[in-house]
């Protein structure tokens, strides 16, 4: 231990580093609103897949240590998905709270990228040890709600393509992986594997 | 120079200009990527000179005409207008142009002309937009027009921005202005114009026609089904103010352009 975790810490913030930047510099281009809007978006589902690749990773790399990285990565996700409901809120919205409620009624992309974030909620408030320890088996079962707000996160992405499904699918195909990984991994699958090949 | 009688017609707004660096490396022209600053960095690529246009269909004189020979003997004109994308943000631009409806005298449309339609540049080799294989859009890109609109004053045919020649990501040498419409309609770099009688198949309303209509009005009261078109973010913006104004009527062209849909439903004709 020691380095590591203030090390990952510190990468984990250069998203915002480089956005502080931009922002100051007025590089953010014309309409600094919806850059904003779409970078911290991108780093909020960027920290969620590195989340979920952590378990994938523990196998493959024969690394089990780095469990302990998981839960700063998960938070990070929810801080730049915070960030990025507060831009939306802020720029798109301008805290209007008919136009909020009209969004979520009528914009099925808005309700469920709204959806997606608060799954989080639940997530971040009991991520830490002593909830860990309090809620025991429990804290597995509700973690799994992670899964929920990947597969709400990727809606939320595919139904604001306009007509290049380049970085939907890039997206798609990744998340893909990483729940193929766990489907592989389940119990349902070892003992359907076990019934099939006899084994 | 501007005077309040253009101001009436809608040929002139006092509103605030969106600077031209913006206005030049800040849209949309999916020929060359989908991110607003592709055409600014990849339209480079384009060859404008020559340029021929196409005049097809329901005119009295047909035929491939060189760019220079379809503007001759038409002055042109400067025109500030706003330009409102379906996106909901929008810029204010001072364009240069000939007015549609004088270039359509030029090649005399017949009686049985009821629409325009506008066909864009189809050149692989120079748009890499086209290239790609996730785009979704069928080249060449497609936009269209009823008559009546194409005639209206408003309807410009631009070929410079800010005083000078349309810089290439803009839609150069020669495209569609028309400010009461969402951007999508106001199609670039254009080559082949054809009048017909029955109502254009266009690009995006072809691609998603729940979306897109063909009239594609600007109408604060007719959403898009992904977001609201209530408010516009009015370019440039900064952090602390992020510039959001109401969207108004066909843009704030109702006092020009209303009667053009007097009696339709504008919730299905969208």
């Amino acid at each position: 231990m020691g380095w590591q975790k203030p090390l990952l810490f510190s990468l984990c913030l250069l998203p915002l580093g480089w956005l502080v930047g931009q922002a100051v510099g007025s590089d953010l281009g014309p309409d600094p609103a919806k850059s904003l809007v779409l970078f911290t978006g991108s780093w909020a589902l960027n920290f969620l897949l590195l989340t979920l690749l952590v378990s994938p990773a523990r196998q493959w790399l024969k690394r089990p240590g780095l469990i302990r990285y998981r839960r700063m990565l998960g938070l990070f996700a929810f801080f730049y998905a915070s960030l990025h409901a507060f831009c939306v809120a802020t720029y798109i919205l301008g805290w209007d709270w008919g136009i909020l409620q009209e969004e979520l009624r009528e914009r099925p992309y808005m309700l469920v990228g709204f959806l997606a974030w608060l799954t989080l909620v639940p997530l971040a408030l009991t991520s830490n040890r002593f909830s860990v320890r309090r809620l025991g088996r429990r804290w597995g079962i509700l973690h799994r709600l992670v899964y929920a707000t990947l597969l709400l996160t990727l809606l939320h992405l595919f139904w604001l393509v306009r007509s290049d499904m380049a970085e939907a699918l890039v997206y798609g195909v990744l998340g893909g992986v990483l729940l193929l990984w766990r489907w592989r991994n389940s119990r349902f699958f070892s003992r359907l594997d076990r019934k099939i090949f006899n084994k | 120079a501007a005077t309040p009688a253009m101001a009436d017609k809608g040929f002139y707004t006092s509103e605030d200009k969106t600077p031209f660096k913006d206005v030049a490396r800040y849209n949309n022209f999916y020929e060359f990527g989908t991110d607003k600053g592709d055409p600014a960095r990849y339209a480079d690529a384009l060859t404008v000179d020559p340029w021929s246009v196409m005049v097809e269909g329901e005119v009295g004189k047909p035929g491939t005409y060189a760019l220079e020979d379809l503007l001759k003997g038409i002055d042109l004109e400067e025109r500030i207008y706003r330009l409102r994308c379906v996106e909901a943000w929008s810029m204010v631009i001072p364009w240069i142009g000939i007015p549609l409806h004088k270039l359509l005298a030029k090649v005399e449309p017949t009686s049985k002309a009821k629409y325009v339609e506008f066909t864009a540049l189809y050149r692989p080799e120079e748009m890499r937009g086209q290239r790609s294989r996730f785009s979704t859009i069928d080249w060449p890109y497609v936009e269209g027009l009823r008559m009546d609109e194409a005639m209206n004053p408003l309807t410009l045919m631009a070929t410079g921005l800010y005083g000078q020649e349309l810089p290439k990501q803009n839609g150069a040498p020669f495209r569609l202005v028309v400010p009461w419409k969402y951007g999508f309609k106001s199609i670039k770099s254009i080559v082949k114009v054809r009048l017909t009688e029955k109502q254009p198949a266009t690009t995006w309303q072809q691609l998603a026609p729940q979306e897109y209509g063909f009239y594609a009005n600007v109408n604060p009261n007719v959403d898009h089904p992904r977001w609201s078109q209530k408010y516009e973010r009015r370019l440039p913006n900064s952090l602390f103010d992020p510039n959001r104004i109401k969207t108004r009527m066909f843009n704030g062209y109702e006092a020009q352009v209303a009667h053009l849909y007097k009696g339709m439903n504008l919730r299905r004709y969208y």
